[in-house]
């Protein structure tokens, strides 16, 4: 790929103007210039607006939000104190552009991943039908840490299990999207894509000033509304509450947001209290009644009656009211075994079982290292393949072969020989490029996308979602953890 | 002086009783409203000392501010000796000293980070900066060339936050406890700011109708902001016993003891009856209790016998009031803030 010192590398077709001289998406597929494809106005007009403002206007506006995010106690630092811990992802300001019909893909595939994952959760919590059916092995659900043998037989509100989804999605360098995984516990950065927008619409109202762009501000309607659908029913003005494992969380800042966008109180796990199987929670005139708690706490810290005992962040009971009936937990517990990368591998077929349809969205293709076949062809092909440990998030662990050296690539084959289930192996895809503001003008660098879908009775998706960039030169790992930051994401109205 | 009637017309509008508040908001919301008070008070007692201590070596002027805010002893613990750059370096930039403005400004602001969903966006955005400013604060802007300097921004930031949060925080619950914050430290902060002057002015064995030399009662009554107001209510002249009436029972001048009792009073009386919590009574008990005890004192009588065992008595009852509200209302498992010392990761 183009590096910073080589401006000299220009194909045809790339736009001239001051920033962006020096810009080559070499061999990838560019969300912005899409070499190969049609022309689409809107974005010939985009590159032309950004074209049009000097470098050092760009950086001044980039600074403008910077301290923005700064003064707002939302940005991250590069001092390692913990003094604004609230957001982790810091903002480019080039925009990520998704066509309607683009959308319309991510839109049904995204719809069609998730009433899958809330079918085969049913499933697998009741009749266990893929497995007797041999679809899925046996083991690797039922063996799985994900799966929780307190659900069994357990009827959740309208079936949905996963309330609130994020699907992690990618372009190969044929603009082919692909699933790179499901997050069907709890999932964040919902709160960087409507803060991102605002951003945007403060630093750029030239670069969208009369474009058609999907607004994003109805998200904490369309969550509380969901909320209120799943909670139980006979319930008059069901109280919703969010609940956070408090200021100390890494996605705090993310949970006063969505608490205030839905207008309900953000909870700590001792604000609420378990009577005779109701939830209360305290406050100022004694306790209030809950009824659907859309939770930010993992499953093991939930209920120390029922998880880890040491939890000192989750309620007493709450698990025992849940299956009474009285209370609502969003996302469902034991989601975790859905969005497993053991898993992932199966979605495919999922989706065909239960829905007899062919998945919208692709995976990528999966190499699965518990089984002699996918370890041999892993084990063969380790300076080509992503090995993944199953059980991690986060970018942690990961082994890329096509940057390891052989010293490195002899220690994790015996990592992998160790644990062999522990992995899944896949291509490296060649992710996706989005023009960024780097010191030198714009750079390519590789992006994902996370969509996120919000299922009450029914799914809805929110138009974009979260576009995170790996800010360094050449690393195709886009986690904050990583080194990692996020774009306003902006699909156009058909 | 009729403070029902002044409070039910300068406050006429809360929201009705629909929306339940959080008892550990409430809480914390009253410790945010303390926490920039203290500071801006703070502010006013270094720069009042400033000007009041004759010179470098005038010990007891500053020991005098350490001596009201319980702090003699940590003191000394690090410095050994109190003029005004130790103490103002004690108070301004000593981030591990907890009576300190940037540990007063650190806790307000993770009061407000707990409250982010409830308060406006400007009034977390004005705290952040502030907060960024005082971190940023260097032993140059304490010489003495620049300390009033300093002291009069952190008084004007305070201020910013108190004119941000009357002109956007939305006046329910939250609004209450925080208007008892504010008034609670301001009543305990003005028996201080007595105390500093009068302890050392007037002892026994001076009568306290008699008229003293005008440039103390000056500063004392520029540094709580009331100069002014006091002129124009006793323009003859600075009798001891007129300044104590002025702070301690003035019905209109916005930090007299009096006055915000009588304001707290209000907001708890709206408490019980608008929003029906019972838990209120005791705290509202005492403060009726206290405003009778503080209007019939005497001030000459007061000021002969000495004024500061009154002034403890009363700070002693203000911080019982407190008390009232936490096992009453907050209850004692709900500490405002408390670092977890779990944490979990988010994908």
């Amino acid at each position: 790929m183009a590096t910073d010192d080589n401006p000299t590398l220009r194909t045809e077709g790339t736009p001239t103007a001051g920033s962006w001289d020096g810009y080559d998406p070499g061999a990838f597929f560019c969300e912005m210039l899409r070499l190969g494809q049609d022309a689409e106005p809107i974005l010939a007009a985009v590159i032309e607006r950004i074209g049009n403002v000097p470098l050092g206007e760009l950086h001044h506006r980039a600074r403008d939000a910077e301290r923005d995010l700064l003064e707002r106690g939302i940005t991250f630092t590069v001092y390692s104190d913990a003094t604004a811990i609230d957001r982790i992802l810091p903002f480019d300001l080039i925009p990520r552009i998704i066509t309607a019909p683009e959308w319309k893909t991510i839109e049904t595939g995204v719809k069609q991943r998730v009433a899958a994952l809330n079918l085969f959760l049913h499933d697998i919590y009741h009749d266990q039908k893929i497995l007797k059916d041999g679809v899925v092995p046996s083991e690797l659900v039922l063996g799985n840490q994900g799966y929780c043998k307190e659900m069994i037989g357990f009827d959740v509100p309208q079936g949905t299990y996963v309330h609130i989804c994020g699907t992690d999605i990618v372009r190969d360098e044929n603009g082919k999207f692909l699933v790179l995984e499901d997050n069907a516990r709890t999932p964040s950065g919902v709160s960087y894509v409507v803060e991102n927008r605002h951003l945007t619409l403060r630093a750029l109202p030239d670069f969208i000033s009369g474009l058609k762009i999907r607004p994003v501000d109805e998200y904490g309607l369309r969550l509380h509304r969901a909320m209120i659908e799943v909670a139980p029913p006979d319930v008059a003005n069901p109280q919703v509450v969010l609940l956070s494992p408090g200021i100390y969380n890494s996605a705090y800042f993310e949970h006063v947001f969505l608490a205030r966008e839905m207008g309900v109180p953000l909870v700590e796990g001792h604000d609420l209290i378990v009577l005779d199987g109701r939830v209360f929670m305290r406050t100022t005139a004694g306790l209030a009644a809950v009824h659907t708690i859309y939770r930010r706490l993992n499953d093991d810290f939930l209920d120390p009656d029922v998880f880890r005992a040491d939890s000192t962040l989750g309620v007493r009971g709450l698990f025992d009211a849940w299956k009474r009936g009285n209370v609502t937990i969003a996302n469902a517990v034991g989601t975790g075994v859905a969005d497993d990368k053991a898993i992932y591998a199966y979605m495919p077929r999922i989706i065909r079982y239960y829905l007899s349809e062919n998945a919208i969205l692709s995976n990528v293709q999966t190499h699965i290292c518990a089984e002699d076949e996918g370890l041999a062809f892993t084990l063969d092909h380790l300076e080509e393949l992503v090995v993944k440990p199953v059980a991690e998030s986060g970018g942690y662990g990961i082994f890329l072969g096509p940057f390891s050296s052989k010293s490195e690539r002899e220690t994790f084959r015996a990592k992998l020989l160790a644990d062999p289930s522990n992995y899944i192996s896949q291509p490296m895809v060649k992710l996706s490029v989005s023009p960024t503001l780097c010191p030198t003008g714009l750079r390519p660098r590789h992006v994902d996308l996370r969509p996120f879908a919000v299922t009450g009775r029914d799914t809805w998706v929110l138009p974009g979602g979260l576009t995170r960039v790996a800010l360094r030169e050449g690393t195709i790992i886009v986690n904050s953890s990583q080194g990692g930051g996020s774009k306003d994401t902006w699909v156009l109205e058909a | 002086m009729s403070a029902e009637t002044l409070g039910a017309e300068s406050e006429p509008e809360l929201s009705g009783g629909a929306a339940t508040l959080l008892a550990r908001y409430a809480e914390s919301v009253l410790w945010l409203a303390r926490y920039i008070e203290r500071i801006e008070n703070l502010a006013r007692l270094l720069d009042v000392t400033k000007t009041f201590a004759s010179g470098a070596g005038d010990e007891a002027a500053w020991v005098a501010i350490l001596r009201i805010n319980g702090d003699v002893e940590q003191f000394y613990k690090k410095h050994s000796f109190a003029n005004g750059e130790s103490v103002a370096h004690f108070y301004l930039l000593d981030r591990d000293n907890p009576t300190s403005v940037p540990a007063s400004l650190h806790w307000a602001r993770e009061n407000a980070r707990t409250l982010r969903a409830l308060i406006s966006t400007e009034m977390w955005q004005q705290m952040n900066v502030f907060y960024s400013q005082v971190l940023a604060l260097k032993e140059d802007d304490l010489l003495p060339a620049n300390l009033s300097r300093l002291c009069n921004f952190l008084k004007e930031a305070c201020q910013t936050h108190t004119g941000i949060t009357e002109g956007t925080f939305y006046r329910d619950q939250s609004w209450c406890f925080y208007t008892i914050g504010r008034h609670l430290e301001r009543a305990d902060q003005t028996t201080r700011l007595l105390d500093i002057k009068f302890g050392r002015v007037i002892d026994s064995k001076q009568a306290a109708d008699q008229a003293v030399e005008a440039g103390e009662w000056n500063t004392l009554l520029r540094a709580v902001g009331g100069y002014h107001a006091f002129r124009r209510t006793h323009p003859h002249g600075f009798l001891p016993r007129d300044v104590a009436h002025f702070l301690l029972l003035d019905g209109a001048f916005p930090r007299s003891v009096g006055l915000n009792l009588a304001q707290a009073d209000w907001v708890m009386s709206q408490l019980r009856s608008r929003y029906g919590l019972r838990g209120i009574l005791p705290a509202l008990e005492r403060v009726d209790t206290l405003r009778g005890r503080l209007s019939s004192q005497n001030m000459v009588d007061l000021l002969r016998r000495g004024i500061s065992p009154f002034l403890d008595w009363m700070q002693k009852e203000l911080s019982l009031l407190h008390a009232d509200l936490v096992s009453n209302i907050f209850s004692a498992e709900h500490a405002p803030v408390k670092p977890q010392t779990q944490t979990q990761s988010q994908s």
